[in-house]
């Protein structure tokens, strides 16, 4: 792959007005699939989640899934939108392996749902307010694997394997409007919206949200246009491209970043933008041409003549209007107050995106200052070193049973790190990492005194030193036993036992 | 008045996958100029208070409830496979993309 030529950040910024848009594609955790009553699963054995209707074999007719319904009002009215009295779907006809109809059952002009607003929070507490266009729901596509050629990507791939245990798995694109006005915000304007309706979907608990497993993805728009002296009319819209395969709330920023500086660097020069999709490579940091695209994809849409239009009772709406949680905002305010944290430590939750996890971590029995010591502290800088997402390291239960190791004084917090190494290594739960790697505290006093009878013994001026009152000087055997013990001691603990040895 | 061009079957052809010589192009523009006439009868008489029809049975919300049924075996759901390999149906690499 070329190296892009890149402007910088602040140069692009100074030249031009970056313009967004966003699509966001909600996987909802449905018992079955939008269409048919095979599995709604992940992570089940290739093509064992299909029925007749995931494969598209003639004669297999699709049936609409209620609950997907009802997840998709639930959705659209937590997004601000009105609810489309009657909406219907349509066919989306394109060839590729992905979906064996070639088509795909999606929502054209009659989207469920329709005109919204989220209130997005910025790092800094501002809050946005981001336009929605409509809210569809529709099935996903399969899985193609590609194998062959020397990067496993699609170029130069041999052929290509499918799974169509993901054909079919009910989902809501949430798109927004274009936005305006982010400016030199745009790549945290980003990660801030997807970390929002992540959010919304969570508290609703309509869909697993994991990124990493591709349960939420978020295909990004974005152009630039030239900025204009004042007093002049502003630039027509610059052509834009549309960046895929942005799997985690930090990728979304940085492909955003990338992509204005790329744009930037081309207008610059006196080139043009094509339009096109950009699949964003998590481990280049880069994105690279995928398809050209227009704005009339040749879709052929029409009206999907196996299914029956969609007629919400104003009732239905209502129920599930009442039934809606906290707006994220009003949520955010609560759950600041209940855990006790500071402006600064709630904002750090915040903006590393954890909200999801620290509440399950709470829910899971840790106090809220140790589920956010360990989010925001050891898994996120873990996270960083390795370019992952933390809630992708490790669960909220495991982190909840490692505090509680800490808090029983099994676990220092020098160890309680070790643990996590191993728990987010795969070797099980803390309490699985403790046994195995043997990393317990040595609560066993005759242990500890038989210690410190040898440092004691090995050091008698320090001895004399604390006979003589100069307690300090008991800091080299506490050190020694600490050694000794591999560190697996309270050194409090060692320090009182010290004290009481050097004086028997 | 013709309403449909042969640049026009010919780009539908290329979408559908349909290999047409020139003459089946000329004459499919001929036909589907008919059978697009034809139907521009109806906007004639629709009035903006008509609401569009989909589907011809007046029904809506016809749900199924969330309940896992049957599904394919794996021997089963690749029956039909042209090419298989590691229980997933085999397809020549396409240069194209997921949508």
């Amino acid at each position: 792959m070329a190296k892009d030529a890149l402007m910088d950040y602040d140069k692009a910024l100074e030249l031009f007005e970056p313009v967004l848009g966003f699509e966001v594609h909600v996987e909802l955790n449905t018992k079955t699939k939008m269409f048919s009553a095979a599995p709604n699963e992940f992570g089940s054995a290739p093509n064992t989640n299909v029925s007749p209707v995931c494969l598209g074999l003639p004669g297999s007719l699709p049936v609409v899934n209620e609950q997907a319904v009802r997840y998709a009002i639930s959705l659209g009215l937590a997004l601000g939108c009105s609810i489309a009295p009657s909406s219907r779907f349509a066919r989306k006809n394109y060839f590729y392996p992905d979906l064996a109809k070639n088509y795909q059952i999606s929502q054209y002009d009659e989207p469920i749902a329709f005109d919204g607003s989220v209130d997005v929070e910025m790092p800094d507490g501002r809050i946005v307010p981001i336009s929605i266009e409509r809210a569809h729901m529709e099935e996903d596509a399969g899985k193609l694997t590609h194998v062959g050629g020397s990067t496993g990507r699609i170029q130069g791939a041999e052929y290509s394997l499918v799974d169509y245990n993901r054909a079919g798995v009910p989902l809501v694109e949430i798109v927004t409007n274009i936005i305006y006005g982010a400016e030199a915000d745009a790549p945290e304007l980003a990660k801030a919206y997807v970390a929002t309706i992540r959010d919304i979907v969570t508290s609703l608990g309509i869909s697993d949200a994991k990124m990493e497993r591709g349960n939420l993805r978020c295909d990004a728009n974005i152009s630039l246009r030239p900025r204009t002296a004042e007093g002049e009319p502003p630039a027509p819209l610059g052509t834009r491209t549309e960046t895929k395969n942005v799997n985690s709330l930090r990728s979304v920023e940085r492909a955003i970043r990338y992509e204005i500086q790329r744009q930037a660097a081309i207008l610059a020069d006196g080139g043009t933008i094509t339009q096109e999709t950009r699949h964003w490579h998590e481990d280049t940091g880069r994105t690279s041409a995928g398809r050209p695209k227009s704005d009339a994809d040749d879709y052929r849409y029409f009206p999907e003549p196996d299914l029956l239009p969609v007629e919400p009772s104003l009732e239905l709406i209502e129920e599930l209007r009442s039934a809606l949680p906290e707006p994220p905002a009003a949520r955010r305010r609560r759950l600041k107050a209940e855990w006790g944290f500071t402006d600064l430590e709630f904002q750090d939750v915040v903006n590393g995106g954890l909200l999801v996890e620290i509440t399950e971590t709470v829910a899971a029995g840790a106090s809220p200052a140790a589920a956010r010591k360990w989010w925001t502290g050891e898994i996120s800088r873990i996270a960083n070193v390795q370019g992952a997402e933390a809630s992708a390291l490790v669960s909220p239960q495991n982190v909840a049973a490692l505090a509680a190791l800490v808090d029983a004084g099994t676990l220092t917090d020098k160890l309680a790190r070790q643990v996590l190494e191993g728990v987010i290594a795969g070797e099980g739960t803390p309490q699985d990492v403790v046994d195995a790697r043997g990393l317990a505290v040595v609560s066993d006093d005759g242990a500890l005194i038989a210690a410190i009878d040898d440092a004691l013994a090995s050091q008698p001026d320090v001895l004399a030193k604390i006979r003589d009152g100069k307690v300090q000087a008991a800091g080299a055997v506490i050190g020694a036993v600490m050694k000794a013990m591999k560190g697996q001691a309270d050194a409090a603990r060692v320090r009182e036992l010290v004290l009481e040895r050097a004086q028997s | 008045m013709s309403e449909i061009s042969e640049e026009q079957v010919a780009h539908l052809a290329n979408l559908a996958r349909i290999a047409l010589t020139p003459e089946e192009i000329s004459s499919l523009t001929t036909e589907l100029d008919q059978i697009v006439d034809s139907i521009a009868k109806v906007q004639e008489v629709a009035t903006p208070d008509v609401p569009a029809t989909s589907h011809p049975v007046p029904l809506s919300n016809v749900f199924r409830p969330d309940v896992v049924g049957e599904t394919l075996t794996i021997e089963q759901a690749l029956q039909n496979a042209p090419e298989q390999a590691d229980n997933r149906f085999k397809v020549s690499a396409i240069l194209g993309e997921e949508q």
